[in-house]
C-alpha cells in the first residue's frame, strides 16, 4: 500500500474468540486510582 | 467507526470496532473526511484541484480495500457476543482500606486528608483477615486475586498489612489462589526495613509525589506546614533502584496550580523513575485547583509536549514509562475486558478499617454506596448490578465515542462526582483521557520511524 500503512490489525475482533477469562488486572489496581484507562493493560492469557 | 487525527506530522485513522491503526497520508486523511458520505465520482470532483484523478482513485482503491478486510468501518459485533452478555463478574480486586489517617496534609486529597470523612482509625487484623476470607470465598474460579493497602497512609498500619500478607500467602496455598499485593504510600515513613519489606512481598508499589520540588510542596505537605519533597525523594529513588525490574510507580496528581505538568513527569524522569503516572485531579467544586474547561488547550498541549519528549527519549535509549501511553497495540486487554469497565462494584470494591464495602475507594465514606459488610454473608446485590451494568453500552455518551475501547466508560467516581449519575462520564475526564490516547497512538507511529 502506498498511502497508508497498519500499525496493528483487528486485534479486537480477535481478542473476543477467548476472551473474558478476568485474570487480567484491575486497571485501579495499577497506578492510577482515579482516571481508569483499561487499554493499557495487560492480557494475561496470551 | 473511524477516528483520524494528526499529530504533529503523523496522520493516523483509527478503526474504532476492530482496533486497527493505520498511519495514512495527507490525500486519504482528505477522502476519509466524507468518504461515507459520497461518491467516487463527487470525491474526485472535490479533490481535483489538489491531486490527480490517477492518485484519487488510488487512495480510494486502498480504503476499500481495509474496509474489506474489516479493518475500517466495522461493525460492533460485541453487543450480544456471549462472553459479554453472560459474564458473571467474581469479587477479584480489594482495595484495603489498612488506615484512614494520614501523617501528611493533602490540599487536594479526595478522601479529606485521610479520614474519608470519619473517624481517623486503623484496620484491625480480624477485618483485613475477613476482608482476605471474603474475596478468596466470592472468587469463583479467578486463580489471580489482587489487594491493594490503600490508605489514608498504610505505613500508619504496618504491622497488620504483615500480617496479613502472612495470613494471605498460607490461605493462597489451600485454596490454590494467588495473592498480588501492592501498596500506595506517601513514603513519609519508609525505613529500610518497610522498604525491604514491601521490595520482598508487594507485586506492585506505588510512591505518591507530585513531580517538582515547589510544585509537591504546593499540595503535599506534612501537619506542620513543610512539604514533603526532601524527605521522600530520596526513599523513592532508594525503593525504585531496589525493584529492580519489579513493577513500581510513582504517582502524582496535576491541578489547575500546575498545567504544566509535563515538566514534572520529565522532572521524575530525570531523577531515575522509569515509571510515572500523573493524573488529572479530581475536585468538581470551586476550589482553585480544580480543572476548568478553559484549561483544556494547555493540558492538550503539556499532553502533546510530554509526548514529543517521551519519543525523543526512547530514541535516545533514555525512555522512561508514563502509565496513559503505555498502550500497547498487539498484547493489550480483550475487548470483553474493555467492554465490562474498571470493574468498581462487580470484580473491584474497597473495605474501610471498620469493615465496610463499597464500590471502590473513591465511594468509600458515601453511605448510600455501602454495599455491606465483611462480617455480613451477603453483598448488596442491587448497586453491584447497577454498576456491572454501567458500561459503554449503557452510558449514552459512550455510544459514540471512538475513544469507548479504551477508556471502557471512564471512572464510575468521577462521573458520580460531577453528575450524581455512574452512567453519565465526566466530561472533561473524556476530553483529557481522549488526547491521551491520541498522544498514545502517535507515540507507536513516531517510534516505527
Amino acid at each position: 500500500m502506498k498511502h497508508i500503512k497498519t500499525l496493528t490489525k483487528s486485534t479486537l475482533k480477535e481478542s473476543a474468540v477467548k476472551g473474558g477469562c478476568g485474570e487480567c488486572q484491575t486497571s485501579c489496581q495499577s497506578a492510577c486510582k482515579t482516571s481508569c484507562t483499561v487499554a493499557n493493560q495487560e492480557c494475561e492469557n496470551r | 467507526m473511524i477516528h483520524k487525527f494528526q499529530f504533529d506530522d503523523v496522520k493516523i485513522v483509527l478503526d474504532v470496532n476492530s482496533g486497527s491503526v493505520h498511519v495514512i497520508d495527507q490525500i486519504i486523511y482528505e477522502i476519509l473526511d466524507d468518504y461515507k458520505e459520497i461518491s467516487k465520482e463527487q470525491i474526485i470532483d472535490k479533490l481535483k484541484n489538489k491531486y490527480s484523478d490517477e492518485e484519487i482513485v488510488e487512495a480510494i482503491e486502498e480504503i476499500k480495500f481495509l474496509e474489506k478486510e474489516g479493518l475500517l468501518y466495522s461493525k460492533d459485533t460485541y453487543v450480544n457476543h456471549s462472553s459479554f452478555v453472560n459474564r458473571k463478574p467474581v469479587i477479584k480486586a480489594l482495595c484495603l482500606h489498612i488506615a484512614h489517617d494520614c501523617n501528611i496534609r493533602c490540599k487536594y486529597c479526595f478522601a479529606s486528608q485521610g479520614d474519608f470523612k470519619g473517624q481517623r482509625s486503623l484496620m484491625s487484623e480480624e477485618v483485613g483477615k475477613k476482608a482476605l476470607d471474603l474475596l478468596i470465598e466470592n472468587s469463583g474460579n479467578r486463580k489471580n486475586l489482587e489487594v491493594d493497602f490503600f490508605g489514608g497512609e498504610p505505613l500508619m498500619n504496618f504491622e497488620v498489612i504483615k500480617k496479613l500478607v502472612e495470613y494471605g500467602r498460607a490461605r493462597e496455598k489451600e485454596t490454590r489462589k494467588n495473592f498480588r499485593f501492592t501498596i500506595t504510600t506517601n513514603g513519609v515513613l519508609l525505613n529500610d526495613e518497610k522498604m525491604n519489606y514491601i521490595n520482598e512481598n508487594m507485586d506492585n508499589v506505588v510512591l505518591s509525589i507530585d513531580g517538582r520540588k515547589q510544585v509537591n510542596d504546593n499540595m503535599r505537605y506534612t501537619i506542620n506546614g513543610d512539604g514533603t519533597y526532601d524527605v521522600i525523594i530520596p526513599k523513592f529513588q532508594k525503593m525504585a533502584n531496589m525493584r529492580n525490574g519489579k513493577n513500581y510507580f510513582v504517582r502524582g496528581t496535576f491541578t489547575r496550580e500546575n498545567l504544566d505538568f509535563s515538566s514534572d513527569v520529565l522532572h521524575l524522569a530525570d531523577l531515575g523513575f522509569e515509571s510515572t503516572s500523573i493524573e488529572p485531579v479530581v475536585e468538581a467544586g470551586e476550589k482553585s485547583y480544580a480543572i476548568r474547561e478553559a484549561d483544556l488547550p494547555q493540558i492538550f498541549n503539556e499532553y502533546e509536549t510530554l509526548a514529543k519528549e517521551y519519543v525523543k527519549r526512547k530514541k535516545e535509549g533514555k525512555g522512561f514509562s508514563f502509565f496513559h501511553f503505555m498502550i500497547d497495540l498487539n498484547q493489550g486487554p480483550c475487548v470483553i475486558k474493555r467492554l465490562s469497565g474498571c470493574g468498581a462494584g462487580s470484580e473491584y470494591m474497597a473495605v474501610t478499617p471498620e469493615g465496610d464495602i463499597y464500590p471502590c475507594h473513591q465511594f468509600v465514606g458515601n453511605e448510600k454506596f455501602k454495599m455491606g459488610s465483611v462480617f455480613e454473608d451477603e453483598i448488596n446485590s442491587t448497586i453491584g448490578e447497577e454498576f456491572k451494568n454501567a458500561n459503554v453500552y449503557t452510558k449514552e455518551k459512550c455510544n459514540d465515542c471512538w475513544a469507548k475501547f479504551y477508556c471502557s466508560g471512564g471512572c464510575h467516581a468521577n462521573a458520580y462526582n460531577f453528575h450524581k449519575n455512574i452512567n453519565q462520564p465526566y466530561e472533561l475526564g473524556c476530553e483529557m483521557e481522549k488526547k491521551r490516547i491520541e498522544c498514545s497512538l502517535a507515540i507507536h507511529a513516531k517510534l516505527l520511524k
